[in-house]
C-alpha cells in the first residue's frame, strides 16, 4: 500500500508520462500515460547520448505492439484504465510485445474467443438464452453443436450447464457463443455432465490456476479422482467420486486466493493423511 | 376496292414515316449489343463512360474532406488469451473422465505447438517408375471411356506408345 500510495504522489508532483518499460511490474493507476520504448529517446533526460546515430532519424522502425486488457491507446501512448500491475510479453515472432494490466474484478464482461460455463435460461425456437455472467444473455444456436442438423437436435434443456466459446462479444451487441470450433469439432465443448458443483471466483483466481506453471492444480491432482471445468468467467465446475470429496475441492479452490504458499502445502498435507 | 380500316392505316403510317426518315430509338435499344456492332471503337467508349457515369452518380457518398488516416502501431485487444499462455480449461485427474484427459493432452500440446518430426516414408517404387507407369495408364485408361470418333487419336505408334492427342476441330463462331 506504501509503495501505491507513494507512485501516486509521483504521479501527481509530476504529470509526465513514463516509459512503460521502467513501470514494468508495478501498480499502475487510471489515467496514467506510458509511453513505448521507442519515445523514449526525446524524452529521457540521458536518451540522446545513449542511442547510436541512424541514416534516417526520421522515419523509425515502428513494431506493431499490442495493449491487451487495462490499457487503452491514446494517440502514441498507452494509457492505463485499470489499476492493477502492467505487465509485459515478448513475442515469439513478428513485432513488438503485449502489454496488459494485470488487475483483480469479479465482473466479467463477455470477450470474444474465451472459453466460458453458462447456464441455459431458456429456450427459443432455435435459439438457447444461455446466462454468462454478463449484462446480457448470449444467444447459443441449437446448430452449434457437434453433429447437430436440423433434424438432429441437441439434448439440452433448461438449466443445463454449457462449456463454449464466444464468437461475437463486444459492447455493442448480444454475444453469441457456440459449442464448436471454427472446424466444426467439439473440442470438449458443449453441455457439461451430470452432478458436480458450480461456484464462483474472482477472474483473477481463474487465470492464475490457469497458468501453465500452477502448483495448485499439481497437488490438487494428486489427492484423488476428479473433473474440473474453468470457464473465464470466473465459474468452475467440480466433480468428485463423493459429494465430500467435491465440497473438499470447492472450499480448497475457493480458499486457495487468500492463502499462502505454506498455509496451502500445510492444509494439502493434512488432507492427503486423512 | 377498299383496303378496309387496316390498309387505311398502313398506307397513313407509311406516308408518315417517309416523311420523318428517322424514327426515335430509346437509349436502351441503342445499349444492346446488335446495335452497337456498327459503331466504332471510339464511340462505344463513349458510351461505356456516359454509363459509369450515370451509375456512378447514383451512388452515395460522404461530401467529406478527405481524412487522413493515421497509421497506428499499437493494436487493442481485450481478450487475456494473446497475453498469458492459458491451459485449456477441462482437466480430469487420476482418470476420472478419460475423454478429458485426451483432450488435455491434445489441446495443451497444441498451444505449446510440439512440433511432429515428419517421419520420411520409404518409397516402395521410385519416382521415375512411377511417372512412367502413370503416363501409360492415363492413355489406357483414356481410350476405355473414349467415344468412337476420338479412339482415332489414341492410334498406337510403332513402338507401341500412344501418340498425342490431336486438337479437336472445334466450332468457331462467325466473325462480325
Amino acid at each position: 500500500m506504501a509503495e501505491a500510495a507513494g507512485v501516486a504522489a509521483e504521479f501527481f508532483a509530476s504529470n509526465r508520462a513514463r516509459a512503460a518499460r521502467a513501470v514494468l511490474d508495478q501498480v499502475v493507476l487510471p489515467g496514467e500515460e506510458l509511453l513505448l520504448p521507442e519515445q523514449e529517446d526525446g524524452e529521457g533526460p540521458g536518451g540522446a547520448g545513449e542511442r547510436p546515430l541512424r541514416l534516417n532519424a526520421g522515419a523509425r522502425s515502428r513494431v506493431r505492439v499490442v495493449c491487451g486488457p487495462g490499457l487503452r491507446r491514446c494517440g502514441d501512448r498507452l494509457l492505463v484504465t485499470k489499476c492493477g500491475r502492467l505487465r509485459h510479453r515478448e513475442p515469439g515472432g513478428g513485432g513488438g510485445g503485449v502489454y496488459w494490466v494485470d488487475s483483480q474484478q469479479k465482473r466479467y464482461v463477455p470477450v470474444k474467443g474465451d472459453h466460458v460455463i453458462g447456464i441455459v435460461t431458456a429456450k427459443s425456437g432455435d435459439i438457447f438464452k444461455v446466462d454468462v455472467g454478463g449484462s446480457e444473455p448470449a444467444s447459443l444456436s441449437y446448430l452449434a453443436f457437434e453433429g447437430a442438423t436440423k433434424r438432429n437436435r441437441p439434448n439440452v434443456q433448461v438449466g443445463d450447464l454449457i462449456y463454449g466459446q464466444f464468437v461475437v462479444a463486444n459492447k455493442d451487441m448480444e454475444p453469441e457463443m457456440v459449442c464448436i470450433d471454427s472446424c466444426g469439432r467439439a473440442n470438449g465443448m458443449g453441455v457439461i455432465g451430470q452432478d458436480g458443483l458450480l461456484f464462483k471466483v474472482t477472474l483473477g483466481l481463474i487465470r492464475k490456476l490457469l497458468a501453465p506453471d500452477c502448483e495448485i492444480l499439481q497437488e490438487v491432482g494428486k489427492l484423488y479422482p476428479l473433473e474440473i471445468v474453468f470457464g473465464m468467467n470466473g465459474r468452475i465446475w467440480v466433480k468428485a467420486k463423493t459429494i465430500q470429496q467435491t465440497l473438499i475441492l470447492a472450499n480448497i479452490l475457493e480458499a486457495c486466493e487468500h492463502m499462502t504458499a505454506d498455509q496451502r502445502k500445510q492444509i494439502f498435507s493434512r488432507l492427503a493423511e486423512s | 376496292m377498299r383496303g378496309g380500316p387496316s390498309g387505311g392505316a398502313r398506307r397513313r403510317a407509311g406516308l408518315s414515316m417517309a416523311a420523318e426518315h428517322k424514327t426515335k430509338l430509346s437509349k436502351n435499344l441503342l445499349r444492346m449489343k446488335f446495335m452497337q456492332r456498327g459503331l466504332d471503337s471510339e464511340t462505344k467508349k463513349q458510351l461505356e463512360e456516359e454509363e459509369k457515369k450515370i451509375i456512378s452518380e447514383e451512388h452515395w457518398y460522404l461530401d467529406l474532406p478527405e481524412l487522413k488516416e493515421k497509421e497506428s502501431f499499437i493494436i487493442e485487444e481485450q481478450s487475456f488469451l494473446l497475453c498469458e499462455d492459458l491451459l485449456y480449461g477441462r482437466m480430469s485427474f487420476r482418470g476420472f473422465n478419460p475423454e478429458v484427459e485426451k483432450l488435455m493432452l491434445q489441446m495443451n500440446a497444441k498451444n505449446k505447438e510440439e512440433v511432429v518430426e515428419d517421419e520420411t516414408v520409404e518409397l516402395d517404387v521410385s519416382d521415375e517408375e512411377m511417372a512412367r507407369r502413370y503416363e501409360t495408364l492415363v492413355g489406357t485408361i483414356g481410350k476405355k471411356f473414349a467415344k468412337k470418333r476420338d479412339r482415332a487419336n489414341y492410334e498406337e505408334d510403332e513402338n507401341g506408345d500412344i501418340k498425342p492427342v490431336k486438337a479437336k476441330k472445334m466450332f468457331l463462331k462467325p466473325q462480325d
